[in-house]
């Protein structure tokens, strides 16, 4: 199970310029992720989860059980 | 995502998704959600009183790997509406706080609602799919 600091370093080396607050909301494997993004600028909210879901893959469900997103961006 | 393929599960899911207005996939039936995600979503759409399909993805695992390669979607709760994916638990109670939800839905955003309620149990569960479209 990663940890929250390894979380937000790996989203915000997977964007350039991007800001992550993690969170643990229960148990350790329930996360809170709060992403600040110029990456998703002009993009939908279901793109933008997209972007921060697709660095994790296959391991969202699976070690980490649940990622709640809240994006936007820098403004 | 009509297209027939060797892969029952996966028709079965796009079909659905196609068939139905308003269609959520979730952990558990509306009335007992089996997950706290999957309760908040229901809560947002009872709040709306807009009608729903709903698909208990737990009884088969394969229901949410197929759902989740046709949607491009790891988690669960997912809503489609009109055979889009318009999101999970969060962008679901975001646009539920906005009233986008009622926009997308098309129906009225209640007074007073800027938190989606838990659910609240009302018909016995269902089995599977179920459809409140009448």
């Amino acid at each position: 199970m990663p940890s929250t600091d390894e979380i937000r370093h790996r989203i915000e080396a997977a964007l350039p310029g991007s800001t992550a607050e993690v969170e643990d909301w229960g148990g350790g494997d329930h996360l809170r992720a709060t992403v600040v993004a110029p990456q998703f600028e002009g993009l939908s909210r279901i793109a933008q989860h997209r972007l921060v879901y697709d660095i994790f893959g296959d391991e969202i469900g699976g070690p980490i059980h649940a990622l709640s997103l809240k994006t936007s961006t820098p403004s | 995502m009509s297209e027939q393929t060797d892969n029952p599960i996966r028709d079965a899911i796009a079909g659905a998704i196609t068939e139905h207005p308003v269609i959520l996939f979730m952990k558990g039936t509306p009335e007992a959600p089996a997950c706290g995600f999957s309760a908040r979503t229901v809560g947002a759409l009872q709040a709306l009183d807009a009608p729903f399909a709903a698909v208990d993805i737990l009884p088969d695992p394969r229901i949410r790997q197929e759902l989740s390669a046709i949607s491009q979607w790891p988690t669960i709760p997912q809503l489609f509406v009109g055979g889009e994916l318009i999101g999970g638990a969060d962008i679901v109670a975001e646009m539920f706080e906005s009233g986008e939800l009622a926009e997308v839905l098309g129906v009225e955003q209640p007074v007073a609602a800027d938190e989606a309620p838990d659910a609240v149990p009302t018909n016995p569960p269902n089995m599977q799919i179920e459809n409140r479209l009448a």
